[in-house]
């Protein structure tokens, strides 16, 4: 049970991780997910890892169908988030359902607007308008992720000036300001100086006790830093996954092996 | 010196000589049109000929108020009619619509935005005139020929249309994909993410699309002149005749050489377009330099 929260505004989704069975992706004519069955544990982190082109951003944008953006995409079998199938929702139960998960992209890109407003933005479009229970919910995220002290006095100021670092914590803020039970991060921390880095993964570390976190990551050493759960791909399909300490330590598959040794990335 | 280094000498050189060129061109005709008004300026304050609307050049009397009203009536109706459509329409296609749609609808945009403005003029004298004498006349209760401020404004907005759609379709697509799915992420609708994303993040390339377009209408001469009337009054309603400036110029142009003071008119006449496209462009500019450091 999470602890009282006091901006506390929308219902939490009820739901024990996620579940994927037999997902495939086509897009045009190329299949680029093949039958993957995967499962993510609920409150742990989650790396997805393999190399360039296999698939890892697609299955993360396939959890909260950010893929339907992509022109000319079929999708077909299960991603069950409790009492919600997410591939078969569609219309205003998909976008109701996006905002139980979370996305920090890759690259830091705060909306064309306040510091502010990037984070009130969520409660704003989900229709939350009440001035003092917005500015609760501003402070709260931004003090959650360590902004506050940094931003207090520049409220007002477009997003756009903060420092890459910064940014990315601030997007990571507006996401938790709508209330998501999932964290998906694609490689969140790539674009990033080495220091801001730590900061940012040390905060998803933090956040696992309340989110359910999936994360794609290109570098090894990040993932056996923070994953308790691994799945690896290779070629749209899912080769291996298991608990971290399992997959690192003891991979099954001679793939999964070859990867971890670096014989190829 | 290595002739690489003389190479880019020179063409930083050239490219410098180019552009004050034109910024001299440019100066050139603001004095060349103010000289060649002097005449008519010695003999009339300029206070009397912007805000006089008596036009009798036998009777020496030169009035431009009827037609910097038409000028501005023409292109404001004009731009009411076609910057919300087009925005609209830029929005359906590059934030609603599928590709296949996006690849015949483009090609078409850019054949309209090349039409030689003659035939829109046809076009509406052929089209709009009739359905506005016809049917919008009589459906207000009021005698038209059709040669109305309304037709002028129609064909002028369905001119410079494909000229605002492709450049507003040029905006929106630079707006990145990121910044829609951040917003589509947290749960917003397509129409919540167009307004408060890409159109806020789109905003200082759509007024500065506008002005363009507002700039190409202010001088648009013969389509407008085809079906505007040219009757020299300050219109009441749409439904009355208007005579903007350049077609002032270019209906009378040649025929003023009797009247010693008919030219010098006219190049008055072009000297207020060329300075009411000036002062807009550079007004824009300003706002614009305001919105962009806020
Ligand atoms: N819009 C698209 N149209 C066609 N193919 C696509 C499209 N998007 C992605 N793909 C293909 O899908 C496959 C998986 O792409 P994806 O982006 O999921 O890989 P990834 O594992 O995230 O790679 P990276 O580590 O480089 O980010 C790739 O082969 C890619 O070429
Ligand atoms: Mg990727």
């Amino acid at each position: 049970m999470a602890e009282f929260n006091p901006t506390q505004k929308f219902e939490k989704i009820e739901h024990n991780g996620i579940e994927v069975r037999g997902l495939n992706i086509h897009i045009g004519d190329a299949h680029i997910l093949k039958d993957v069955n995967v499962t993510i544990p609920k409150n742990k982190i989650t790396c997805i890892i393999g190399p360039s082109g296999c698939g890892k951003s697609t299955l993360l944008r396939t959890f909260n169908r950010i893929i339907d953006t992509t022109e000319g995409v079929k999708i077909s079998g299960d991603v069950l988030l409790g009492d919600h199938n997410i591939v078969k929702s569609h219309g205003s139960d998909l976008i109701e359902l996006r905002r139980h998960i979370g996305l920090v992209p890759q690259r830091p890109c705060p909306l064309p607007m306040s510091i502010y407003d990037n984070i009130a933005y969520g409660c704003r479009i989900h229709g939350i308008r009440n001035k003092e229970k917005l500015n609760a919910v501003v402070e709260h995220y931004l003090r959650s992720i360590g902004l506050w002290d940094e931003v207090k006095d520049r409220l007002s100021a477009p997003a756009g000036r903060l420092s890459g670092g910064q940014q990315q914590r601030l997007c990571l803020a507006r996401s938790l300001a709508v209330e998501p039970s999932v964290l998906l991060a694609d490689e969140s921390t790539s674009a990033l100086d080495p220091i801001s880095s730590k900061k940012v993964e040390q905060l998803f570390v933090d956040l696992k006790r309340d989110y359910t976190i999936v994360m794609v990551t290109h570098t090894l050493q990040q993932a056996q830093r923070v994953a308790d759960h691994v799945i690896f791909m290779y070629l749209g399909e899912v080769v291996e996954q298991g608990p971290a300490r399992d997959v690192f330590n003891n991979p099954q598959n001679e793939l999964t092996k070859r990867y971890l040794d670096g014989a190829f990335s | 010196m290595k002739y690489r280094i003389i190479k880019d000498k020179v063409a930083g050189g050239v490219m410098t000589l180019f552009t004050l060129l034109s910024l001299i061109l440019l100066v050139a005709m603001a004095v060349g049109l103010w000289l060649k008004s002097a005449d008519i300026l010695e003999e009339h304050s300029m206070w009397n000929l912007l805000t006089a609307s008596e036009w009798k050049p036998m009777r020496n009397q030169f009035g431009f108020l009827a037609f910097i009203s038409g000028t501005f009536y023409v292109t404001g109706v004009a731009t009411v009619i076609a910057l919300p459509t087009s925005l609209l329409m830029a929005i359906f296609l590059t934030e609603y619509s599928r590709s296949t749609v996006r690849r015949y609808i483009y090609p078409l945009l850019d054949i309209l935005a090349s039409l030689p403005s003659v035939i829109f003029g046809v076009w509406g004298t052929l089209v709009i005139v009739p359905i506005v004498s016809d049917i919008i006349g009589p459906a207000v209760g009021t005698a038209t020929s059709g040669y109305t401020l309304l037709s002028g404004a129609v064909v002028l907005s369905v001119m410079i249309l494909p000229l605002l759609v492709s450049l507003f379709i040029e905006i929106l697509g630079n707006v990145e994909i990121d910044l829609r799915e951040a917003s589509l992420a947290l749960g917003a609708t397509r129409w919540q993410t167009t307004k408060h994303v890409v159109l806020k993040k789109g905003l200082p390339g759509i007024i500065a699309s506008t002005v363009l377009a507002i700039s190409r209408a202010l001088g648009e001469t013969i389509a407008v002149l085809m079906v505007c009337g040219n009757l020299i009054i300050i219109p009441d309603s749409l439904l009355d005749a208007c005579y903007p400036i350049p077609a002032l110029i270019a209906n009378n142009y040649g025929e003023m050489l009797s009247l010693p003071l008919y030219e010098s008119a006219l190049m008055f006449a072009a000297f207020i377009l060329f300075f009411i496209v000036l002062v807009f462009n550079l007004g824009a500019r300003l706002y614009l330099k305001t919105i962009k450091t806020e």
